[in-house]
């Protein structure tokens, strides 16, 4: 039993699920659910590679998710580019601007990096609502192309964005994958712990936030250009801070910090919300008191309980494997 | 002379906290820093780790002028340094913790993580390898597994040791070693650190336990309010005046006892 | 021209005073207990539907009506600093933010279920319009500004005059001095964030009756206060005031000068081109 359920099958058994699915259910709803989960929980690896790895909460992100969307809804509507052009060119865009407020950002810490990007945020919604020669203003830009076909394959139907959407998913985890479970990830967990004790240790902690930062604003604007696509409709409010707020719920509750914790939060509070219909605009009745409770109460979020609980599992057991307990331990009760 | 200040200042605001400080660390020695509370020890650590910027004065290691020198430049350098409060990250086990202690001497970069390149997979194993051999020296082999939140504070202590050593520094600066441990393991940790100048590793400690110093130090520098009062072998200092003065007045850790 | 600029300072000062107050709130509680509180702007929001709500449902005057909002507000302060704040004073720093954010999203929703969605204009028994120095005013504006004064006067009065306003500076310079010497933190802390409460239910309950009361109306005002303490320096009071005096000053006149739709872009570029310059706010006190 051991054996078998490890992560990386776990992983495999879900992705077979999902590759699978499709093809046992015409239900268009439900395809299309799922499609905007995959398009969510790439932005929320985006905000989790910055906040839940690297300890710096950036509050922009709905910002940088509007920026991908917008370049890929102007140069498709207003220039007629092609999808995949206007995709490739909205995230040189939105990694590019990235870099230019992370210089600045960056060099902010805690309590001012959280306020700056909140800000920025802000910025960014504000010259989308009003920059109306550009962006059409509060009437948003409607008619945006589904992706242009890729040879033979089309993405004009539900079942085949759906495919097309899980594809730049599975990318964006195995991208993750790699990245954490290298020294470059641990060396973004590192900053995360203490940034004076990874400066004394070597480690160019501005440099290394700035990558950290430029990537998590690609995954944003990648995120936000699927979204124009699959959507076809975008308005400024998909900037609005409150976007930021819903990524960051579904971070804290399928775990911040976590390679899982993003599909987990994201698949659990989409398909909640759905159930949840009822309450339309009230669903923060529930939701918000649930993010202030699990922040105080439960922080690890699922994900990182279920890695904790196997963690002290494993302790267990190496150390009656590891008789006697080492002494040093045992002095500590005073 | 391994580091050398030479009329090293900090003020923060109207407050100087290490004033006009001339101060020289042999190699090879074990060095003691030691003052009353507040008497700036620590933001002397923190200026010659680059922490902080000094008002004025000049920072040399060997030879070579560091004052102004980024925090991460001057580890590079060979220079190590540990904090009062350990800085762990308490949900990982030891041998995590300390892996990463040995990244600034790897070149690997985002590409690297996502094409699991030759030299990512390289430096992923010197970074290994260091860890266990600087666990094996502060003895910490057995419990490389264990999470940091299930050991003794003292363990965390050797931890916060390993992760210094494993940027294979020339001279590591503790501070306050230590603090929050019993005496027996006090003398343990007096031991590592003759073992780390036996390997060729200069110590330079903040230190209130007084027998300690007094038995270990070849050398103690003496702070108060921020101005360098005395230094010298530890019967010279037992015997200075100027430093009896300075511990009855301030502080009830005296020297002498 | 003359009259358009006199018209616009006063403008000015109307807004600043707004500022003014909900930046006192922010900066008092950071001095204290170093949390920025994200949810300060729903307490804004819940003091001008508190002062609306009791004027509609019970008649009483306006100025009765502003008394119970303070309360209110500040014991819903109370209430955060109890159950979430508290419980978080040794948690990791991202952790109040998200926490305040929560709680921020909750109010809003309740406050919503509860009153509804719409913009709703607030009565005010000072709608007359007077000449105030040759100035065709409001009397609400006057009241604005005179209440922000008066309650500045009070504040000061009562931080620098009284033995609890004292401990909280006290507090705000030392927090680890503050304990040794016997200070009861935990009452600072929570007269504090009733203060607090109040600031923001007053400076919300004399601004609606010149903006609408709705539920996202302490967005902006709570970005803009943040702003206003990075720029008078996170925990100082004078640094609020002022603070608050500049950007009113900043949005009145380059919404005359320079375009009203990007008036609120003003904050948001003083605070990009500060923190480029220093990274921690203009009045920063040396690194702890």
């Amino acid at each position: 039993m051991e054996k078998v359920l490890t992560n990386r099958n776990l992983s495999m058994l879900l992705l077979a699920i999902a590759i699978l699915f499709p093809l046992f259910t015409d239900n268009q709803y439900v395809l299309h659910i799922f499609s905007l989960t995959f398009i969510w929980t790439i932005a929320v690896h985006g905000l989790n590679l910055i906040g839940g790895f690297t300890g710096q909460l950036s509050l922009a992100h709905a910002g940088f998710f509007g920026i991908g969307a917008y370049s890929v809804g102007l140069l498709t509507v207003k220039m007629g580019l092609n999808f995949w052009l206007a995709l490739v060119l909205g995230l040189i865009i939105t990694t590019a601007i990235g870099f230019v407020i992370g210089l600045v950002a960056l060099r902010t810490k805690e309590h001012f990096f959280a306020i700056y990007t909140l800000c920025v945020g802000y910025i960014i919604y504000l010259l989308l609502y009003k920059w109306e020669e550009l962006t059409e203003g509060v009437r948003g830009l409607i008619g945006i192309p589904v992706p242009a076909p890729i040879g033979p394959i089309t993405f004009d139907t539900p079942r085949n964005q759906y495919y097309l959407l899980l594809f730049f998913l599975v990318l964006v985890i195995f991208l993750m994958h790699r990245i954490m479970n290298s020294i470059i990830g641990r060396t973004y967990i590192a900053i995360r712990n203490s940034e004076e004790l990874a400066e004394t240790i070597g480690i160019a902690t501005m440099k290394q936030k700035m990558v950290s930062f430029v990537l998590s604003t690609f995954f944003a604007g990648l995120s936000g250009g699927l979204y124009a696509a699959f959507v076809r409709f975008i308005g400024p409010d998909i900037s609005y801070i409150s976007v930021t707020f819903d990524m960051l719920m579904y971070l804290i509750v399928g775990g911040m910090g976590t390679l899982s914790g993003p599909l987990i939060g994201t698949l659990l509070i989409v398909w909640l919300s759905q159930y949840l219909q009822f309450l339309q605009n009230y669903r923060m009745l529930i939701f918000g008191p649930l993010l202030t409770l699990l922040i105080i109460f439960y922080p690890r979020g699922i994900a990182g309980g279920y890695q904790m609980w196997r963690a002290k599992r494993y302790m267990r057991k190496t150390q009656q494997l590891m008789q006697p307990v080492n002494p040093v331990s045992m002095k500590e009760e005073k | 002379m391994l580091v050398q200040t030479k009329g090293l200042t900090k003020s923060f605001g109207g407050l100087t906290a290490v004033n006009q400080v001339d101060a020289e660390i042999e190699t090879n020695k074990i060095t003691a820093i030691i003052g009353p509370n507040g008497a700036g020890k620590s933001t002397f650590f923190n200026l010659i780790s680059g922490l902080h910027p000094p008002t004025e004065g000049t920072i040399h290691f060997k030879g070579t002028d560091i004052t102004k020198l980024r925090t991460y430049e001057i580890a590079r350098l060979g220079v190590g340094r540990t904090f009062q409060t350990t800085h762990l990250f308490e949900q990982s086990t030891v041998l995590d913790n300390v892996i990463i202690g040995h990244r600034l001497r790897t070149k690997s970069g985002l590409f690297d993580s996502i094409f699991k390149t030759g030299r990512l997979k390289r430096e992923e194993a010197a970074c290994r390898e260091k860890a266990h051999e600087v666990l094996e020296f502060v003895g910490l082999s057995e419990m490389s597994h264990r999470l940091v939140s299930d050991i003794s504070q003292e363990a965390k202590k050797r931890t916060a040791f390993a992760l210094a050593l494993a940027t294979d520094p020339e001279i590591v600066f503790l501070d306050e070693p230590a603090a929050g441990i019993n005496p027996e393991e006090t003398d343990g940790l007096a031991e590592l650190m003759k073992k780390m100048v036996d390997k060729g590793i200069t110590v330079c400690l903040i230190e209130h336990k007084m027998k300690m110093v007094m038995s270990i130090a070849d050398k103690i520098i003496v702070l108060n309010h921020g101005k360098k009062i005395a230094d010298g072998t530890p019967d010279e200092i037992k015997n200075n005046e100027l430093v009896i003065q300075a511990y009855l007045g301030g502080d009830t850790n005296a020297p002498v006892n | 021209m003359i009259d358009i600029l006199v018209q616009q300072i006063f403008n000015a000062m109307t807004i600043g005073s707004v500022y003014s107050l909900v930046a006192l709130g922010l900066t008092l509680v950071y001095g204290i207990l170093h949390i920025p509180n994200f949810a300060h702007g729903a307490l804004y929001m819940v003091g001008g539907y508190m002062t609306l709500i009791v004027m509609l449902e019970t008649g009483v005057h306006y100025l009765l009506a502003i008394v119970a909002s303070i309360f209110v507000v500040g014991i819903l302060a109370i209430l955060m600093e109890r159950l979430v704040f508290h419980p978080l004073r040794n948690a990791p720093p991202t952790h109040d933010k998200i926490a305040a954010i929560g709680m921020m999203l909750f109010l809003e929703a309740l406050v919503q279920l509860v009153w509804g969605a719409e913009y709703r204009p607030m009565p005010t028994p000072f709608g007359q319009v007077v000449e105030f120095f040759g100035l065709t005013v409001t009397m609400q504006r006057i009241l604005i500004i005179g209440t922000a004064i008066v309650v500045m006067i009070l504040l000061n009065l009562f931080l620098k005059k009284t033995m609890v306003g004292a401990t909280i500076i006290a507090m705000s310079q030392d927090r680890e001095g503050a304990f040794l010497v016997g200070i009861n933190a935990n009452k600072v802390a929570m007269l504090t964030f009733f203060i607090s409460g109040g600031l923001a239910a007053i400076a919300a309950s004399i601004a609606s009756p010149i903006n609408l009361v709705f539920p996202g109306m302490g967005h902006l005002v709570i970005l803009k206060a943040f702003v206003i303490i990075i720029i008078g320096g996170m925990g100082s009071i004078p640094g609020a005031i002022i603070g608050g005096y500049i950007l009113g000053f900043s949005e009145s006149l380059s919404a005359t000068f320079i375009s009203n739709d990007y008036k609120d872009l003003i904050a948001f570029l003083l605070l990009v081109v500060i923190l480029t310059a220093r990274p921690k706010g203009l009045f920063a006190k040396g690194v702890h």
